[in-house]
């Protein structure tokens, strides 16, 4: 069937586009809706629980039913037909509700931008051009997002009759204007999805084209706007009766919008119901536009007299206080008549009613202002019954409404409204005042009033229905396949309130945001509860305003870029030896250097003997360090660790506990003070971030006063612990004029010097218990004095160790790993660092420690654990009960918080936190993991060099 | 054929036995257990909005037990075995499926405080398997779980008994539930202070008149802290926005919920089709429920990198709620300084779960004026003791 074409396809502009198979004639660039429109295909989609066929009821964002797939690049899992563009070689299917994810297929590329402009309009019908124009003109950086591929709005009913002429020659010079303004930035086909708090706006922006060069397909705008125009128009809403759905019911202004803007006729024989006067004017352009208008009806007894005689003149009457009762279907259910009958002024029946064979019937409700995007930040709105609709209200702080979404419907106001608004927006804007637009809302941006001399004020209309009807059959979501009838039972169900009488029937939250049913649904229920309109109100719109492909929302932070790795200088290095990783906080870190054939325990017990007999190297770049400065850093510091800082000597380091608030540990570290002003303090690889913010919001919030700069220099260093017996000999090739004996070199100081030439800041401290000297040179030269460790290191077997030997070399010396033996519900003096906090000065988490529960004596306790079978490695994470578990609940007194196999003990040893665990050296208690039970016997937490005589080699 | 109303419309009396404020599902649990188990029927549920309007219609469903510490387990397992009689119970369908609930772990941290938990909730009789990366492959086939993943899936904890049920159906089936019972709900009815002879409470203000009550049940949420301001008593509660969205209808692809904390995403999909999911809480604290979009787009970053064929569904609609978090993310149940006045709140990101427990831990809390034992450990004076009740999952620290 073809003949709905009323303007032929331009040549050049020819497409073939795939519909369930079918080909079709289109023409590239239109909706995929209006070429199936055109090519007389009435049934797109079905309903999502009645299997009922659905067509296309609407124009643009507001289509409840025509759901399609697109299976051509870029495929879609589920578009509205009405926003899809056409081109050669389109391929789409039908949707029933439900979108299939197509498993093992790449999805279209999103990305995302950012952008700050003084004022952004949104929507460039008239109301938006004028706006931007003006506060352009006003000197004010504009964006201005157009959700079409082409600015330039709709002209609906009476004006388009009447001035469409005139309003054309408006538009057409100020949208090329538009682009001669060099501070005003178009956007085309994008839709801004949601308002949020200080003027950050989220807009979509659909790249179809950029599809075949592999672009992305979806960029994500985030637009900061000094002031906000919401020129969006408004939204057609349908009416309520038997039989609704049926494909060829759809709403009079998309109907007309497909003949003026395709060129294609929804229906060669119409059928028009509305209750206002642009739903009549509707008739008087589908006639234009080459239909056979089998009948007209009105529900109002009065309509305006201007289209009434508009219709007179094409030979055409009106049929008034009348309504469509019902609807009947032809073959596979699509629309063949409406049934016409006279109504009171409830949509009720009050006569027989007379069916009207018809392939379109065209309905009109009322136009409601799309001003979901300022219900986002707060907006409200409130019913005008001279309007009949919901005009905007209060809206948010720095947001105004020009034209259609204002309720000024006619579009020489509405260019009037927009350029008034536009210009207080950018004067505003520029003058940085503070916002007082909620206020002025009521003069400048507040709808016009609906008269132009002969109009004839709109009707609320809901529903129509004689004795007949079946309310399982009159639907108000036709996305969700709601229907009278569910509202009748959520309200017999007892439900007054629109919000769960929502929640009862789904109304309005399908993919269109239920744009054709919230204000029926309102309006519905309120005729039920015998309420206002206001008294029932809306639901809340909630964003985004259009669905927004998850790429488009996840933009390229994906794999690496998640979480960008941070690798120390040294890390081409590891991964040419074979390193295995793991992830510390954002870093990559070798968790261990497996040789040929070993696993983890193989390479473990092979580079801790090296630490511990000879000589090992760890690459501890990570390890936070973070720089205090200032004239009052010893003090900061003081208030900050449990233990002093300020009287700790420049040259010296010192090791220090921080708590949080409530006493629990946060971090510990090594400090070193390099100045009288400046400390360098470090702190756990995982937890430098926190930690400087942790130091920033102290300095900032709670003590001003004080004259400190807190710097995060973790990444400026490199740093090589050189470790074990013959370190001394290894940094003696490196350092050879370094005095490195015990005596001139002392544990717990520093130095600042060379080495191979580079300036290096060399460490006294250690981790492992063994003589340590831990080497930071500027990160730039990690690599270069990694190697040449390695090469000075070689003679005596120097061998690199990862995280894991770390752990278990600390391990075996009882230090604790903050995030193994602390987890937030752990103190210094739990896991036996009560010698570091002071009792005397304050300091961050002091008064805390001094509660009744966090000073009790029987609190879980830092103790050593032996397994009695040595060769048992219990799990990290066991928890440690008294008896063998019989049956549960079973008391639980403590966990493993480390676990290992020792090479310097020749045995499996861990630590574990114990209530009361000091006083229980000696005790068997057993360790639960899963289905086993092990016995351990609780000891001191120190395993190995109890006398600390290795520490200067 | 039309249902009978689930509750009926009530103008105020000038007083009752017990007033609960707020009709969220702790509220309304708490009424119903009073009426049912405690023979305290002349009770009103006052609610300032709509009913269940709060925290309870904006929550992601996600019902488990698995907490760590012994107190926790013992209100959460109190809760879930309610929760596994409720249908019944309420006489009502609500979509209560027992489908399992997978807790990720990324990173060497996340499974040695995984390991611990499970084996803290097998010792506790709570069901809890830990899963390697293949095991959570087999419940889950869309989950990527290569090594190369930026947060590789090193395996999870997981509970068979945990699930989703419908947060609306909950709350409609407890408050038809009290109705019958003769309580009272009252919605539109904003409590703004209380009436009081000394310590002792004795009734509310409220926007619509005063109200007297012989005792009082707080279950506001996050506005509990501000209603407690009015009688001087701080509460150390922050609210934060939480926030959680729907895709659109799509044909099964996952059938049990699966939570990751370290990448902050969750998921589950509900009968109706939309997959369900949330992330952490906004850093910032308010009461205006909206929280900000970048909280979304790391949520779906992290999304498509563990499930690739989300990258086909798109975000349809997203929301805030206000959660009212406590220092150690458990919640205040209790009595208060004030004779007749009972807390209840500081259940921040978890709440849903506890519905039923909360409201029946409460209800014989308010009925005895003493602590429910399993009420005990969460009693506002733990802020000063210090015996906290620390859920936050331990310190997300990596050494
Ligand atoms: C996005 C999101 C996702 C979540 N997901 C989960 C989840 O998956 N699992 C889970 O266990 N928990 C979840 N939660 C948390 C959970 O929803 C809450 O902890 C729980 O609902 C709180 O209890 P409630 O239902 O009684 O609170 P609410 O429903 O918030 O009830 C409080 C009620 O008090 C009313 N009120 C406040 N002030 C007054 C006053 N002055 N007078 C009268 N009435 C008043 C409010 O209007 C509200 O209705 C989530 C929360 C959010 C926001």
């Amino acid at each position: 069937m073809t003949g709905f074409r009323s303007v032929p396809v331009p040549a050049g502009s020819e497409a073939t586009v795939s519909f369930n198979g079918r080909e079709l004639a289109a023409r590239a660039g239109e909706p995929l809706a209006a070429t199936l429109l055109a090519n007389g295909v009435r049934t797109v989609a079905s309903g999502v629980y009645t299997d009922r066929p659905r067509g296309i009821v609407g124009l643009g964002t507001e289509e409840p039913c025509g759901y399609v797939r697109v299976d051509s690049p870029p495929i879609e899992s589920m578009a509205q037909a009405t926003r899809v563009e056409t081109h050669d070689g389109l391929c789409a299917r039908s949707l029933n509700g439900y979108a299939r994810l197509p498993e093992g297929e790449e999805a279209p590329r999103g990305d995302r931008v950012w952008a700050h402009c003084d004022v952004l309009v949104v929507g460039a019908g008239p109301a938006g051009i004028a706006a931007a124009t003006a506060a352009a003109r006003a000197g004010a950086r504009v964006i201005l997002a157009c959700d079409a591929p082409q600015p330039g709005g709709g002209l609906a009913g009476e004006w388009d009759a009447a001035e469409g002429t005139a309003a054309r020659e408006w538009q057409e010079p100020r949208i090329a204007a538009l682009r001669d303004e060099p501070e005003l930035r178009l956007l085309t086909r994008t839709t801004v999805t949601g308002l949020y708090d200080h003027g950050e706006v989220v807009a979509l922006e659909r790249r179809p084209h950029a599809a075949a060069s592999g672009g992305a397909v979806h960029r994500l705008w985030h637009i900061r706007a000094g002031r906000t125009v919401l020129a969006t128009g408004s939204c057609e809403r349908p009416i309520v009766f038997e039989g609704n759905d049926r494909p060829g019911v759809m709403l009079a202004g998309a109907a007309v919008g497909y003949a003026r803007r395709h060129g294609v006729l929804a229906g060669q024989r119409a059928v028009v119901f509305g209750c206002h006067d642009e739903a009549l004017w509707a008739a008087v352009a589908l006639h234009e536009a080459g239909a056979t208008i089998v009948a007209v009806a009105d529900a109002r007894p009065a309509p305006g007299p201007a289209p009434v005689a508009a219709l007179y003149e094409r030979g055409i009457g009106v049929l008034t206080a009348s309504g469509v009762t019902r609807t009947t279907g032809g073959s596979g259910g699509v629309l063949s008549a409406a049934t016409v009958a006279p109504i009171d002024s409830d949509g009720n029946a009050t006569g027989e009613g007379r069916s009207f064979p018809c392939d379109l019937l065209a309905v009109s409700g009322g136009h409601d202002p799309a001003t979901a995007l300022a219900a986002h930040s707060g907006g409200r709105k409130r019913w005008s019954p001279e309007h009949a609709a919901f005009l905007p209200d209060q809206t948010p702080p720095g947001v105004r409404l020009a034209g259609a979404a204002a309720g000024t419907r006619n579009p020489a106001a509405a260019r009037d409204q927009g350029e008034r608004v536009g210009h207080a927006a950018a004067v505003e804007a520029l003058a940085h005042e503070s916002a007082t637009d909620g206020a002025e809302v009521a003069d400048d941006g507040a709808a016009a009033p609906v008269v132009g001399s002969g109009h004839t004020p709109p009707m609320a209309l809901w529903t129509v229905a004689d004795a007949r009807t079946d309310e399982r059959r009159a639907f108000v979501d036709l996305h969700r396949d709601a229907t009278l009838a569910d509202i009748r039972d959520a309200i017999g169900a007892g439900m007054t309130s629109i919000e769960h009488i929502k929640r009862y029937t789904t109304i309005g939250t399908g993919p269109d945001q239920g744009r054709t049913s919230g204000v029926p649904a309102t309006g519905i229920v309120a005729g039920l509860l015998d309420r206002t309109m206001d008294e029932v109100g809306g639901t809340g719109s909630r964003p985004p305003w259009v669905p927004i492909p998850l790429t488009a929302v996840a933009g390229r932070e994906l794999g690496e870029l998640f979480d960008p790795a941070r690798r120390t200088p040294m890390h081409d290095w590891h991964v040419a030896q074979g390193a295995v990783f793991e992830d510390v906080g954002q870093w990559k870190r070798p968790r261990y250097f497996p040789r040929e054939g070993e696993d983890m325990r193989a390479a473990l017990q092979r580079e801790c003997r090296a630490a511990r007999e000879s000589v090992g190297a760890l690459d501890a770049s990570t390890l936070g360090k973070i720089m205090v400065e200032g004239r009052d850093a010893g003090t900061f510091l003081d208030r900050i660790y449990a233990n002093n800082f300020s009287t700790l000597r420049p040259g010296r380091c010192r090791y220090g506990v921080m708590c949080t608030a409530d006493g629990m540990v946060l971090d510990d570290g090594v400090a070193v003070r390099l100045s009288d002003t400046q400390y360098m303090c470090t702190t756990t690889s995982g937890n430098a971030d926190t930690v400087r913010a942790w130091l920033e919001e102290w300095a900032q919030t709670e003590w001003p006063e004080l004259c400190v700069h807190i710097t995060d220099v973790t990444d400026h260093w490199a740093t090589i612990s050189v470790v074990g017996p013959r370190s001394r000999d290894v940094m003696a090739r490196l350092a050879p004029r370094e005095d490195l004996s015990a005596e001139g070199f002392a544990f717990m100081t520093y130095r600042d010097t060379t080495v191979l030439g580079v300036p290096a800041r060399i460490l006294r401290v250690s981790f492992t218990g063994e003589l340590t000297f831990e080497v930071n040179v500027p990160a730039w030269y990690g690599r270069a004095i990694w190697e040449a460790v390695m090469a000075a290191g070689h003679p005596y077997g120097i061998t690199p160790y990862g995280t894991e030997g770390m752990h278990l070399l600390r391990a075996e010396k009882g230090f604790i790993v903050v995030g193994h033996e602390t987890d937030g519900t752990v103190t210094p003096v739990d896991v036996g660092l009560g010698w570091a906090v002071s009792k005397r000065k304050d300091f961050v988490g002091k008064r805390s420690l001094w509660r009744p529960d966090t000073a009790r004596e029987d609190r879980q306790q830092l103790v050593g654990l032996m397994p009695e079978d040595g060769d048992h490695v219990v799990a990290e994470g066991a928890q440690l009960v008294a008896e063998r578990p019989g049956s549960v609940p079973v008391s639980m007194q403590g966990h493993v918080t480390s676990s290992y196999l020792s090479p310097a003990l020749g045995r499996s040893f861990a630590l574990g936190l114990l209530s009361q665990g000091r006083e229980r050296h000696g005790d068997r208690v057993y360790a639960v993991h899963l289905d086993e039970a092990v016995p351990v016997t609780v000891t001191d937490p120190v395993f190995y060099d109890k006398e600390g005589s290795r520490r200067d080699g | 054929m039309t249902p009978e109303p689930l509750w009926k419309t009530r103008e105020p009396a000038a007083s009752y036995d017990a007033v609960v404020v707020g009709a969220g599902g702790h509220g309304l649990a708490t009424a119903y257990y009073l009426a049912r188990d405690h023979g305290i029927t002349n009770v009103a549920v006052l609610e300032r909005g709509w009913l269940a309007g709060g925290n309870m219609a904006r929550n992601t469903q996600i019902v488990r037990s698995n907490y760590l510490w012994d107190a926790s387990a013992g209100l959460y397992e109190h809760a879930l075995r309610l929760w596994e009689g409720l249908e019944n119970e309420l006489d009502r369908e609500l979509e209560f499926s027992q489908r399992g609930v997978l807790n990720l772990a990324h990173t060497t941290h996340d499974v040695r405080e995984s390991v611990r938990r499970v084996n803290a909730n097998r010792l506790n009789g709570i069901d809890a398997e830990w899963l390697d990366p293949e095991e959570v492959k087999k419940l889950v086939p869309i989950i990527n779980i290569s090594p190369e993943l930026r947060y590789p899936v090193m395996g999870a904890t997981y509970q068979p008994r945990a699930g989703i049920a419908d947060h609306d159906q909950v709350a409609w089936g407890y408050a038809a539930a009290a109705d019958r019972l003769g309580v009272h709900l009252i919605e539109g009815c904003e409590v703004t202070g209380f009436q009081r002879s000394g310590d002792r409470i004795t009734g509310v203000h409220t926007s619509r008149g005063p109200i007297a009550a012989g005792r009082v049940a707080l279950c506001a949420a996050g506005h509990t802290s501000v209603l407690l301001d009015t009688l001087g008593l701080r509460l150390p509660l922050q609210s934060h926005p939480l926030q959680a969205l729907v895709t659109q209808l799509v044909e099964p692809v996952i059938d049990t919920v699966v939570m990751s904390n370290t990448v902050h995403v969750y998921v589950s999909q509900v009968a109706k089709g939309e997959l369900v999911m949330g992330a952490g809480i906004d850093a910032y604290n308010g009461y205006g429920r909206r929280g900000s979009f970048r909280t979304i787009e790391r949520e779906m970053e992290a999304a498509l990198a563990l499930y690739p064929v989300f990258a086909h569904s798109h975000l349809l609609r997203s929301w805030g709620g206000i959660v009212d978090v406590s220092p150690d993310a458990s919640p205040i149940i209790g009595r208060t300084p004030f004779e007749g006045l009972y807390v209840n709140c500081g259940w921040g990101t978890g709440g849903y779960k506890a519905t039923p427990g909360a409201g029946h831990v409460l209800a014989d809390t308010v009925a005895n004026d003493r602590p429910h034992p399993l009420a005990e450990p969460y009693a506002l004076e733990r802020f000063t003791s210090g015996a906290l009740i620390d859920e936050h999952g331990a310190a997300a620290v990596a050494h």
